[in-house]
């Protein structure tokens, strides 16, 4: 059967064979996967769906593989929890939480880009495969890449959280760790990839990478019973997932899948590196670079390659985007927990966090449907709240000694209530 | 003085091969200018309609993105080295 999908510049439209291609050679701008719709609209049957496992490869017809491609593990096939106490906190009805903290294998989103940006390096001869990564990235590449036999070399700011380094080394990957931050990884992976015949997934394989990221859209449009919601928010590092869920809306729109509709994308940032959120803020034609700083550091890329088109779909969207500071964060990791049991990472909080800020501002309305989009797990950010949470003294194995201790909490409970009600 | 403005893979066509050229530029601004004057194929790679760098385009002065520096005034000195790196890699 004809191939469906080709590579095509997203600035100038010129079409390209497929291949380990990044950007396009007259403009320069990044390429994507494009497909022929008609055939794809031939090749895809909504009810064909019934029979298939939920995880990200029941969309396989809207994905870059090849004829004949068998997956070989479960990955994507995230929960879509409905919100009770989150909601109710900051006073809306209808909003989701997607949780990619739970994505097999490595309990982030980049499982889903990783899986399709593998199946491009297989297809286009490399032995070895990497990637600049400021972490999540990094422990998804490591674990697929090697169970799938390439040799495996990631790339990450020297100053990466220790339990994300060991996620990645522990599946026996190559780690190098770089003196410099993410932006300077990612541009020396460019000149690796210009110069070495690897595949990096987020360099020369991205268009495929990419692609990967649409089964999040896919997934949270089935589980709202084929509807698209009316805000998503969605945090923003390179900026790239935030585009890669409007593709999958437009394209189950397109197929007749789902009912058109004008969704609102919202983007979700640090304060500390929000090159994407100041430039919609402050109205900038182009998003102006930063050196990042903050706890979140899965979303600490100051220069963001897919920045300018995070930046047009926002405000041709009739979107918005909101930054949240370190200790905002924090908070907003712990009420994420608290209130649905939800243990997401540092950009987790920022996205959550960000949620609120936008409802409470009235950019996102109390009546609407809102997904918000957790990409990745708590357990592996557990530094950037660990002081919060300060180990308790132990008691003795006695039912005295507990009660003693039950003694002690009843009345700390008491006069912080005492003192609250004088406040 | 001298510096050299170092060229990815992709623009090489546009180089006749060349990885890289000398100059004597003294600010990041003349050294592309040397090298759109010694190359005219590849100014409009190089520069939008409105004479900007392109947006995919990093311009780095030695480690860092002049966008960080003085931007396309950025003064250079004996030794230095412009590279130029297509904006494509991302988380």
């Amino acid at each position: 059967m004809k191939e469906i999908h080709y590579l095509r510049c997203r600035e100038c439209g010129k079409k390209f064979a497929n291949g380990p291609l990044s950007f396009c050679e007259e403009c320069f701008a990044p390429l994507e996967v494009s497909y022929d719709y008609e055939a794809l609209r031939r090749l895809a049957n909504r009810d064909a769906l019934r029979d298939r496992a939920f995880n990200m490869w029941r969309y396989s017809e809207f994905l870059p593989l090849p004829d004949g491609f068998v997956p070989t593990h479960a990955i994507g096939g995230t929960p879509l929890v409905k919100s009770r106490k989150f909601g109710e906190r900051v006073g809306v009805k209808n909003l989701y939480f997607k949780n990619d903290a739970v994505c097999f294998p490595t309990l982030s989103f980049k499982d889903r880009v990783v899986a399709t940006a593998l199946v491009a390096a297989r297809r286009f001869g490399f032995d070895t495969i990497g990637c600049s990564s400021t972490g999540n990235l990094a422990n998804a590449v490591a674990a697929q890449g090697t169970q799938q036999g390439f040799e495996t070399c990631v790339f990450v700011p020297a100053d990466l959280e220790p339990v994300k380094i060991l996620n990645s080394a522990v599946y026996g990957a190559r780690i190098i760790r770089i003196n410099g931050n993410y932006d300077h990884v990612n541009r020396l992976c460019t000149q690796i990839a210009d110069k070495f015949r690897w595949g990096l997934v987020n360099v020369n394989l991205r268009p495929y990478y990419a692609e990967g990221s649409k089964t999040h859209g896919f997934e949270i449009a089935e589980q709202l019973g084929w509807e698209l919601p009316d805000n998503v928010v969605v945090p923003m590092a390179g900026g790239s997932l935030i585009g890669k869920i409007a593709k999958a809306f437009c394209e189950l729109a397109h197929l007749g899948w789902v009912e058109p509709k004008q969704v609102k994308f919202f983007g979700a940032q640090a304060t500390g590196c929000s090159p994407i959120a100041d430039g919609v803020k402050r109205n900038l034609p182009r998003f102006q670079p930063q050196k990042p700083n903050t706890i979140a550091r899965s979303l600490a890329i100051g220069n963001p390659a897919d920045g300018p088109f995070a930046l047009r779909l926002i405000r041709e969207s009739g979107g918005w985007a909101e930054d949240l500071s370190d200790p905002e964060i924090i908070d907003s990791i712990k009420l994420l927990a608290e209130t649905e049991g939800i243990f997401g990472e540092t950009a987790g909080g920022v996205t959550a966090g960000v949620a609120a800020k936008l409802i409470e501002q009235g950019r996102i309305g109390r009546d609407e449907t809102t997904v918000v989009c957790i990409t990745g797990n708590g357990l592996k950010t557990t530094d950037a709240i660990a002081a919060d949470f300060p180990v308790q003294d132990a008691i003795e194995p006695r039912l005295e000694a507990f009660e003693s201790l039950l003694e002690q909490h009843l009345q700390s409970n008491t006069s912080a209530q005492t003192e609250e009600t004088h406040a | 003085m001298a510096i050299t403005i170092e060229i990815p893979t992709a623009f090489r066509r546009f180089t006749e091969g060349a990885p890289k050229i000398d100059s004597g530029a003294l600010t990041v601004a003349e050294a592309l200018n040397d090298l759109t004057a010694k190359y005219p194929a590849i100014s409009r790679h190089v520069r939008d309609e409105q004479g900007q760098i392109r947006q995919f385009l990093n311009v780095y002065l030695n480690e860092e993105d002049i966008r960080f520096l003085d931007g396309e005034s950025s003064p250079l000195k004996d030794g230095d080295r412009v590279l130029l790196v297509p904006s494509i890699a991302g988380g």
